[in-house]
Formats: C-alpha cells, sequence, structure tokens
C-alpha cells in the first residue's frame, strides 16, 4: 500500500477534461494550494468544481476560473471573484448555488454511503424549485443529493504516510468532508510523518479515506481579509 | 436622529442573555460583539467552524489558518472549539444556536427575508444564510430602514429572491426596533429623536403601533 507521491504533479496526473473535483477550504483558508498550482500547469479543461467559494481573481479557483479551465462551479458564496461574476453573468460559466450546510452536508453524506438528506435550508426559496418536499413534524424540508465526484482535494496541516489527516484550526472546514467524500482522495499537508507519529486520538480523517498523499511546498496561506486591533498607543 | 451602524449594533446587543451561543453575520451583526454586555457570558459561533470565536488579533498576530466566516483574521478565547463545516451547521439545524444576527436588503411583513441575490445585477450566493434563516430559533436582522434611494425595506411583500420564509422575529433598523408577527410589524421603540410619522410614512409593510412607542436606550 504506497500512498505517498512526490509532489502535486505526480499526484494529480490523472485528472483528465471533465473531471468532477472537490476543492477544501473556506475563502482562502485551508486549500489545496499545491493541487490547484498543477492543474493549472497542466491545463486541464471543462472541471467541475465543487468547493465553498470561488478563490480570489489572482489565487486558489480564480487561477483555474481566470485559465477558462472550469465548466461548472457549485459553491455557497462567489462574492470575492469579479472575474467569476463576470463569467456568471455573462454565460460564460455553469453556476449552482447551494446554501452552505447543504454543500457540507452532502459532502458527508457521500462518505456516511448515504445518498440524500433533508434539510430545512431553501424551503420557498428558489433553491426548493424541482427538489421533492417532505414535512417531518410540521415543518418542510427539502431532498438534497449527495455529490458525487471523481477527485476530493484537501489539504491538512499534519498527515502520516498512512493517510491519516489532523486539520489546523479553522484550516480544517470542509476538508475533511470532501475527504470521505472523494472517489479518489489526494491531501496536501503541510507536515508529512510516518505512521505513529500521530497521536490516533487526534486524527480528524483516518486514512483509509484517503487515497494519495504528499507533503506541500512553498505554501503562501494567503489572507483574504486582514484584520486587526491596533496596538494601544504606549 | 437616525441611528448610525455602530448604534444598531449596541442596540441589538441589549437582547444578548447569559448563556447565548450566538451567530454573529457579515457587516452591522459583526460589531455587535464589540457591545456584549458586562457580566454576561455569550459564546459566539462562527460557522466556517468554530465556537468561541474572539476579537480580531493584534497586529503581527494574524493567522492565515484562524478567520471567521468574513474571512477576517480573529482569535479564539478560552474555552473554544474547532469543528468541520457539517459539524458546524449541524449546531445550527439542530436548534443549538440562541440567537442568530444577520442583514437585510427586503423584510416582509410575514418574516420573509431576502438577502442574498439581484437578479442580473448582483450574484454572491446566499452562503449559510439560508441554513440559518431556516433553523435558527430567534432571528435578529440588523438594517437600514430604506434603501440609497430612500425606498422601505420593510414591504408587504419581498420583491428580491427569497433567502427564508416566517423567520424573523425582530429588526433593529436605524429608526426604530420592531417585531414581526401575525403578519405586520409591530413598533416597539423608535430612535432617539425620530418620529412615530417618520416610521410610519417609511415603513411601506403593515406597522402596527399601540400606545406611547418609547424612545431607545442604549
Amino acid at each position: 500500500m504506497k500512498k505517498t507521491f512526490n509532489n502535486a504533479e505526480e499526484a494529480t496526473q490523472d485528472i483528465k477534461d471533465g473531471a468532477v473535483i472537490m476543492l477544501g477550504g473556506f475563502g482562502l483558508c485551508g486549500i489545496p494550494e499545491n493541487c490547484i498550482a498543477a492543474l493549472v500547469k497542466t491545463g486541464v479543461k471543462e472541471l467541475t468544481c465543487i468547493s465553498n467559494n470561488a478563490g480570489v481573481d489572482d489565487f486558489g479557483i480564480g487561477l483555474l476560473l481566470k485559465k477558462h479551465q472550469l465548466k461548472k462551479m457549485i459553491a455557497s458564496y462567489v462574492g470575492e471573484n469579479s472575474e467569476f461574476e463576470r463569467q456568471l453573468l455573462s454565460g460564460e460559466l455553469e453556476v449552482e448555488l447551494v446554501p452552505q450546510g447543504t454543500l457540507a452536508t452532502r459532502c458527508m453524506a457521500t462518505g456516511y454511503g448515504m445518498p440524500a438528506i433533508y434539510t430545512p435550508a431553501g424551503v420557498g426559496t428558489e433553491v426548493a424549485e424541482g427538489k421533492e418536499i417532505r414535512n417531518f413534524n410540521g415543518k418542510d424540508y427539502l431532498l438534497e443529493y449527495a455529490f458525487n465526484s471523481d477527485f476530493a482535494l484537501v489539504k491538512a496541516w499534519k498527515g502520516d504516510t498512512d493517510g491519516n489527516l489532523l486539520y489546523r484550526d479553522t484550516a480544517r472546514n470542509f476538508n475533511p468532508l470532501m475527504a470521505m467524500a472523494g472517489k479518489i482522495t489526494i491531501a496536501e499537508v503541510e507536515e508529512l510523518v510516518a505512521p505513529g507519529e500521530l497521536d490516533p486520538n487526534n486524527i480528524h480523517t483516518p486514512g483509509i479515506y484517503v487515497h494519495r498523499i504528499f507533503q506541500g511546498a512553498n505554501y503562501e496561506k494567503r489572507i483574504e481579509q486582514r484584520t486587526v486591533n491596533k496596538k494601544k498607543e504606549a | 436622529m437616525s441611528l448610525d451602524k455602530f448604534q444598531i449594533a449596541k442596540r441589538i446587543a441589549k437582547e444578548l442573555q447569559d448563556g447565548f451561543y450566538v451567530n454573529l453575520g457579515i457587516g452591522i451583526p459583526t460589531m455587535v460583539a464589540n457591545y456584549i454586555p458586562e457580566g454576561i457570558k455569550v459564546v459566539l459561533q462562527s460557522e466556517n467552524g468554530l465556537l468561541g470565536m474572539g476579537p480580531f488579533p493584534e497586529e503581527g498576530k494574524e493567522d492565515a489558518d484562524l478567520i471567521n466566516a468574513g474571512k477576517q483574521t480573529i482569535t479564539t478565547l478560552p474555552g473554544s472549539a474547532f469543528f468541520d463545516s457539517a459539524m458546524s451547521f449541524g449546531m445550527i439545524r439542530s436548534g443549538k444556536v440562541d440567537l442568530t444576527v444577520l442583514g437585510a436588503m427586503e423584510v416582509s411583513e410575514n418574516g420573509d427575508i431576502a438577502n442574498w441575490k439581484i437578479p442580473g445585477k448582483m450574484v454572491k450566493g446566499m452562503g449559510g444564510a439560508m441554513d440559518l434563516v431556516a433553523s435558527a430559533k430567534n432571528i435578529i436582522v440588523a438594517m437600514m430602514h430604506t434603501n440609497p434611494k430612500g425606498e422601505s425595506k420593510l414591504l408587504p411583500a419581498c420583491k428580491l429572491p427569497l433567502t427564508g420564509v416566517k423567520c424573523v422575529k425582530k429588526i433593529v433598523s436605524d429608526l426604530a426596533v420592531m417585531e414581526v408577527k401575525d403578519g405586520a410589524f409591530h413598533l416597539l421603540e423608535r430612535a432617539p429623536g425620530v418620529s412615530v410619522e417618520e416610521i410610519q410614512s417609511k415603513t411601506a409593510g403593515k406597522l402596527v403601533i399601540q400606545g406611547d412607542i418609547p424612545e431607545m436606550e442604549f
């Protein structure tokens, strides 16, 4: 069982035109930077991307958008990316906007082996159009399906060569859910260690869900909204 | 005088109670955290996966891995916990979050809210707003009473695509505090120096005015 790869180029080389890929991260926090860079380099096209956000104009998924590598984007919030809004309003890009909790839970359902979920999010709105509605205990819920994806690209803080993953702070977000949901899950980590070096009590994603793992390089970890409390004047 | 955004946040903070788990939306709602009354403990939930959100970091201590749902750098407080996005919305959906404060473009007299899309113009997405309004036990909307053109944002029925139906319980605007129930806005308080007549003239939906309406206190 060899899961380790040398780098993103090697780990993602069989992602072909038309693939459906999940990408972890919230905004630019916890995104698989190395894998995105590799896809930009190979120029693979007609991708369907499932991710909470679409990056910004010059980073994250925004880099794939700029090179017109996306056919469809499934996301909950895309407000940070003007190129995205332009491609959407001009019809170049197909977009499915999904409530954030629904997006997360549809990933979770896939990883838990459940075909669908019921959620109240979107009842009475255009999100409900064409969907089955069922009433439980006096409240309406929408039927939402688990996602099918070819690849899940996730970013973790630490991982071992068996694929066990540990995330850091709010960089966890969608990563563990997507890791569970990919037909093939590719994890990039800031620190790759030998089995036994991570405490089994602290594993967020058990290695059974992870097919490929590599230690990432040159993390930029860009901050989208740098907000600080000014130090008090002495 | 109508309230500024800081005063709206300050008035909403009076609604907080000891032990509340609270989700604050982007914009004015985020500022409510600055006015939590002394002597009570409130735990802030950030839907990207944190309970126990603290203030913005000191300069030089920003951490790219630690942000709020508005993508701003933040800190944690003692007793905080991180979790994934499914668990985050699990606690929202199952009613563990006591209060949700968010902004709105329009609210209708039966409590419908629109805040995520202007067809043909602005498509940013709903983020977590649809999940929050579909499940929260108590929703307070922080908003301006009118849009920049001076048109009322409190309507008989929303014109923009809805975020959720029959969910808003209370509104704190720059002019008034209103409860939303029984198909109408019920005027509870007015901003200092703002007349009931002005509030009435800027409210397109049904406004119920009963007895003397006191001025807000902070």
